[in-house]
């Protein structure tokens, strides 16, 4: 084969080239929202990044309290790093938004409420793992928090927005379960969708890899 | 076959009789030496004490009112509801605890511990906030029961947390630290909730506010209850 296999690397990147292109140029703007619903291609792809990855932690702690392996918490609080990174990007890029059309950066609709109680639980999961010495402690203390914090997350992105009045746009799964949306605007948020996934594994497997590296180097330290 | 029934039902019985036992073993404790309900009520009283003497005659509207409520109860319970677990490592009797009985009973007993705590102050402070600040309620009932499953919320919180800051070995701030990010949520529904029925509003106004506690309580105790073995065993 004369593909190099490192080639989805070169896909992606022309992919996203290809999702920014869309997203400016292709996709028409929103009838109510005008041109600044097309921040919803960047927006939701984080907030659905962030949920992917904090489910992903979640299973890796179900699996680390099933059998004590190292490998399963290493990979479980990598998942959380970028979790919480794709969650500080979803709030900057919905704040950005909320300026434009609820002309301030910030005004405590329940969504922005429960992205940031979001920050502040998952902020607290690495408060307590730096604050654990023991290995094997601060995994496993680490797996049962990181459990809770996500049997939580349904609250703050389905139910809390639901009960109370919010103005942020109707989210992908409402309560209709219809997607509102011009084929073409479709076309490129699939896409982006799909772009950001990919995004994601690499950066997962690059920092799980990273992690590892680092143990080995203090195992032949010691 | 009988046997075998009625021995299932008295492990059944088991578990809820055992962890009155707990309970009770905790409440004796807590009578000789009075380490949470000391700091409980020395907190509430005094934040009572400045937020009353600073704001003087004015009258407040729900809006302030139901909030500070909320704070005055929810900081004074959380300076002494960690004190359940935490003291039972450094008397260095959690590893009997560990051998006499089962992790749920354990978690159970304590978490009604925490349960009774945090109403007893409740009946103190709730009058106390009626005398001091012009504090009064159009809608009673409704009120009532906001407190209550607002109570539930947080002890349940306070107890798992507790439970895991125990183990950590470092205790100082990593309670406030873990604990109150998950009591947001129980927060503000309540304080939502008691500023609509300072107001007067009808209980079915206040039903979304008492969903989400009730919700949240229960999902919070059985993921306890499940995970409660893994904080527990060493």
């Amino acid at each position: 084969m004369g593909l190099n296999k490192d080639w989805w690397k070169y896909f992606l990147g022309v992919w996203m080239v290809l999702i920014i292109l869309g997203a400016f140029l292709y996709a028409p703007p929103a009838k109510v929202l005008g041109d600044t619903a097309r921040i919803l291609f960047f927006h939701v792809p984080c907030a659905w990044i962030a949920t992917l990855a904090f489910l992903i932690s979640a299973i890796y702690s179900v699996k680390y309290l099933r059998k004590p392996d190292l490998e399963f918490d290493l990979k479980a609080s990598t998942a959380a790093q970028i979790g919480f990174l794709f969650t500080v990007l979803a709030t900057i890029t919905g704040s950005i938004w909320a300026k434009k059309i609820w002309h301030s950066y910030w005004n405590w609709d329940p969504r922005e409420t429960s992205i940031f109680i979001l920050l502040l639980i998952y902020a607290a999961y690495f408060a307590l793992r730096s604050a654990i010495e023991v290995q094997e402690q601060k995994a496993r203390l680490s797996a049962v928090y990181s459990i809770i914090a996500f049997v939580t997350v349904p609250f703050f992105i389905f139910i809390i927005p639901r009960i109370y009045q919010s103005l942020h746009p109707d989210p992908l799964i409402n309560p209709e379960g219809k997607i509102k949306m011009d084929a073409r605007m479709l076309r490129v948020f699939l896409g982006s969708l799909g772009g950001f996934t990919i995004l994601f594994y690499w950066i997962y497997r690059l920092k799980v890899e990273v992690a590892r590296l680092k143990i080995i180097q203090l195992e032949k330290e010691e | 076959m009988n046997r075998e029934k009625s021995s299932l039902a008295r492990s059944r019985f088991a578990l809820l009789s055992n962890a009155y036992y707990i309970f009770q073993k905790d409440l004796q404790l807590e009578f000789r030496t009075r380490y949470a309900v000391n700091a409980i009520f020395m907190f509430a009283i005094t934040t009572l004490t400045a937020v009353s003497f600073s704001i003087g005659p004015a009258r407040l509207k729900s809006m302030v009112l139901a909030p500070l409520l909320w704070i005055v109860l929810f900081f004074s319970a959380m300076s002494g509801l960690a004190h359940i677990f935490v003291r039972e490592e450094e008397q260095q009797t959690a590893d009997t605890l560990r051998l006499v009985t089962r992790p749920s009973t354990v978690f159970l007993g304590k978490w009604f511990f925490n349960l009774v705590l945090l109403f007893s102050l409740e009946l103190v402070i709730v009058p106390l906030y009626v005398v001091m600040m012009n504090f009064s309620v159009a809608n009673v009932g409704a009120f009532l029961l906001l407190l209550f499953l607002g109570s539930i919320g947080l002890a349940s919180v306070a107890t798992v947390i507790a439970a895991i800051i125990s183990q950590a070995g470092t205790r100082g701030a990593l309670f406030a630290v873990l604990s109150f990010p998950i009591s947001l949520p129980i927060l503000i529904s309540a304080i939502h909730g008691t500023r609509l029925t300072i107001d007067g509003a009808l209980f079915s106004d206040c039903l979304s506010d008492l969903q989400v506690l009730f919700s949240f309580s229960v999902v919070i105790i059985t993921i306890s209850l499940m995970l409660f073995d893994f904080i527990w065993r060493k």
